[in-house]
């Protein structure tokens, strides 16, 4: 599933590495830099609209394995669309944020939903559905089982959030990194199936030697 | 959507002869004189210009968007036929110093006379254009809206609004309707600029085909600079959509709501506003430098030119609004209208200051067809110095990315790391440092580098009116020097509250503030004292040998 990354001189540790690239989509201002900013930089503030894509990395060093996760954040708008399904390819996590005191960002993840759908199959990707800003409850437009319910039907994990009052903004990304790890696991005697050209880090090393020319 | 720009397909500046060619820092002058050739005036690069060749203002309006004002025949009628340009001057400048003085005043009293229904200060009150008062007095809610002192509109040929910069286009769609109504009434010819002056308002309008821009003014701007500016905004929003795909969408559908497709980045349009309310850089059409030991700056360009990589054309790393260094692809240039667009793109967001940005921006003033990509981040987080990697290639992310990494690691190993924080402890100088008594403010621009300098804005300017005032003398001298019909090259004005000088050469432009105690013959000393004074600290405060890879 994701690139195993080995080190270059020691040999094959007992806790491999794993690099994973995780997608945020949903609805302008639903909270998707401020979900991004408060896991890796565990603060809130008021952030002025993405532009284009951000990137963000995150190393966790887990018990079974070390996970580098690659971040992508899209800024959801429409003129940037043709452009953002560049981002979502190759993505081994999605993250479908919707705004729980916005009705109307709940359906456009669900079309969100659709379009990856058509890009992957479901083993491909772990994806998570998330509802955002539970610390405005009493604007509440989407409820709890709602969510839940879809989330079921369409196989993906599930979990409110709140960016601003860090409730389960770690947990998401855990949830994530758990699956993914099950996932490979579960592949694990099997070489890569998929052909989906991923990033590879010591490809990279490769790459910048040949753009030094 | 739009193709990416992988080549340059049409490139505008055919008049390579423009840019100066190699070996002229040998006839580098000691003191520059009006006659002093293109190429050799402080600040001209040694090695060739950055930048497109531009007439800066000139390149905006001129020819095909020669501003034709239209005027309300009292005005035409109120505007001695005869009337020398001295005099003209020094008639404006007057107004100019008591009005412009006034402006915080009169608009306290404006909105108390509104309030009380009384007359409005202004001389012109009477000189009501009937089409707008008539809309404005039927809105009480206007009267708020009103005080603004520049409202700006976009619009669709089609009417539909597609940004305002106060309140929302909904509410203001009667008014979007009024001014359809107008461009449709003025209208003789495409890309056209057309005025109206009415009661202490300028309306103007620029026409873009398939979108229409509108600014209504109270500031003491000329029609030439407000079009200017709307045309900043236009090249604002192909920034972000390109001209191709703009005129595709129109295409297709007349009356497209384009506010879909630009929703989010209102804010960067209302950003490029405030921005030309307060920067020179606009005005002047230059950009400018960060001041820098020059082994500094040079050190810290040919770290970012080893960082280069086959899909980068522009590698450029900025402090607030002002260059650090730019590195471009051999034979690409760079318009300072681009480099403004992407000033303002990153001032505008603070998202920018996480992580790195990966965005489609189309550079019109290039390519006004395709979109590049810019990998934006900052180099530390408590460091005001951001880096832009432009490139032609959406997928090579990770490549641009490591250039950044390549370029922070020589930047290390070279060690300028803290001679860099040291400069951006003070990104503005004193114009104290000059040592001229009377000496309040300049703006000195280098023509063919289209790069200016400019101190700190000091006492007694410290106010924002103030400051704004100083910004609007400065337009006011420099839409005199360059009006297309009585162009002035040397003007000297004595106000009661400042005295002011402009000087425009073939080679540069020259706006100086001074104390309002000195004398003409002092002023123009002085000149001659700032311009050495210059010409020794040129290699500080311009980039003299860009770099390109
Ligand atoms: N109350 C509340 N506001 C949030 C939360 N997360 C984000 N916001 C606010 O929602 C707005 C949009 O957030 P942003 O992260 O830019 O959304 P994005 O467009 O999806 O990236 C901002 O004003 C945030 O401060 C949250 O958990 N609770
Ligand atoms: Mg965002």
């Amino acid at each position: 599933m994701a690139q195993m990354v080995t080190s270059g001189t020691s040999p094959e540790g007992p806790r491999p590495s794993y690099m994973y690239k995780v997608v945020l989509l949903g609805s302008m201002s639903v909270g998707k830099s401020s979900l991004a900013y408060r896991y890796v930089k565990n603060d809130f503030r008021e952030l002025l609209p993405t532009v284009g894509c951000s990137f963000f990395t995150q190393v966790l060093e887990l018990d079974e394995a070390t996970v580098k996760f690659e971040i992508w954040d899209t800024a959801g708008q429409e003129k940037y669309q043709s452009v953002c399904h560049l981002y979502y390819r190759d993505a081994h996590a999605a993250l479908l944020v919707y705004d729980i005191a916005n009705k109307q960002t709940f359906s456009r993840a669900k079309l969100w939903l659709e379009e990856l759908e058509k890009k992957f199959l479901p083993d491909e990707i772990v994806i998570a559905l998330v509802g955002n800003k539970t610390d405005l409850a009493a604007e509440r437009e989407v409820t709890t089982e709602e969510g839940e319910d879809f989330a079921r039907t369409k196989g993906l994990l599930f979990m409110e959030t709140s960016a601003k009052s860090n409730h389960q903004v770690n947990d998401v990304f855990m949830a994530i990194v758990q699956e993914l790890l099950r996932r490979e696991k579960e592949k694990a005697p099997r070489p890569s199936p998929h052909g989906r050209s991923t990033v590879d880090l010591r490809a990279s090393g490769a790459r910048t030697r040949c753009c030094r020319s | 959507m739009a193709a990416d720009v992988h080549k340059k397909k049409s490139w505008e500046v055919s008049n390579g002869s423009l840019v100066p060619g190699d070996g002229q820092h040998t006839e580098r002058s000691e003191s520059p004189t009006p006659g002093l050739a293109q190429g050799t005036e402080p600040g001209a690069g040694q090695e060739g210009a950055m930048f497109v060749h531009t007439r800066s203002y000139e390149d905006l309006t001129s020819p095909e968007d020669g501003a034709a004002a239209v005027r309300s025949p009292e005005e035409r009628r109120g505007e001695p036929a005869e009337q020398s340009s001295m005099e003209q001057i020094s008639k404006d400048f007057s107004e100019l110093s008591t009005q412009l003085t006034g402006m915080a005043l009169d608009l306290d009293e404006e909105m108390r006379a509104g309030k009380e229904g009384k007359l409005e200060p202004s001389p012109q009150t009477t000189r009501r254009d009937s089409v707008l008062s008539g809309k404005e007095e039927e809105d009480v809610t206007m009267d708020a809206w009103r005080l603004h002192r520049k409202h700006v509109f976009v619009l669709s040929e089609a009417g539909k609004p597609v940004y305002s910069r106060y309140g929302s286009e909904e509410a203001l769609s009667s008014t979007m309707g009024v001014m359809m109504a107008l461009v449709s009434f003025l209208e003789a010819e495409k890309n056209a600029i057309r005025s109206i002056h009415a009661d202490g308002y300028k309306v103007v309008f620029v026409r873009r085909s398939p979108l229409v821009l509108v600014a209504v003014a109270r500031t003491r701007q000329s029609e030439q600079e407000i079009a200017h500016e709307l045309l900043y905004i236009y090249y604002q929003i192909l920034s972000l959509l390109t001209w191709t795909q703009l005129n595709h969408i129109f295409q297709q559908k007349q009356n497209y709501d384009l506010r879909r497709l630009l929703a989010g980045s209102e804010r960067i349009t209302d950003n490029l506003l405030d921005l030309m309310a307060h920067d020179p850089s606009f005005l002047m059409g230059a950009v400018r430098c960060l001041p820098l030991a020059a082994s500094v700056r040079d050190a810290v360009s040919s770290s970012l030119q080893q960082a280069k990589a086959k899909s980068l054309v522009f590698s450029i790393l900025l402090s607030g609004n002002q260059l650090v260094s730019l590195v471009r692809k051999k034979d690409q240039f760079l318009h300072p209208i681009d480099l403004h667009l992407l000033f303002n793109l990153i001032s505008s967001s603070s998202s920018f200051r996480e992580g790195e940005a990966w965005t489609p921006i189309c550079l019109p003033k290039f390519n006004s067809s395709g979109f590049f990509h810019a990998h934006i981040s900052y180099l530390e987080q408590e460091m005001d110095l951001c880096l832009l990697l432009v490139s032609t290639d959406r997928e090579d992310f990770f490549t641009v990315s490591d250039c950044k990494r390549r370029f922070q690691e020589r930047l290390r190993r070279r060690g300028v790391q803290h001679a860099l924080h040291e400069a951006l402890r003070t990104p503005f100088y004193s114009v104290a440092q000059v040592g001229i008594p009377d000496l309040r403010h300049f703006i000195y621009k280098s023509k063919s580098s289209g790069l200016f300098t400019s101190p700190e804005i000091e006492a007694p300017y410290v106010q924002e009116e103030e400051k704004e005032r100083l910004l609007g003398l400065y337009q006011y001298l420099h839409s005199r020097a360059h009006n297309s019909s009585r162009p002035l090259k040397n003007i000297y004005f004595t106000g009661p509250r400042e005295n002011l000088l402009a000087w425009v050469t073939n080679a540069f432009e020259l706006y100086v503030c001074y104390s309002p105690l000195g004398t003409k013959a002092g002023a123009i000393n002085a000149v001659n004292k700032l311009m050495k004074w210059i010409r020794k600290e040129e290699d500080r405060l311009f980039i003299l040998t860009p770099q390109t890879y």
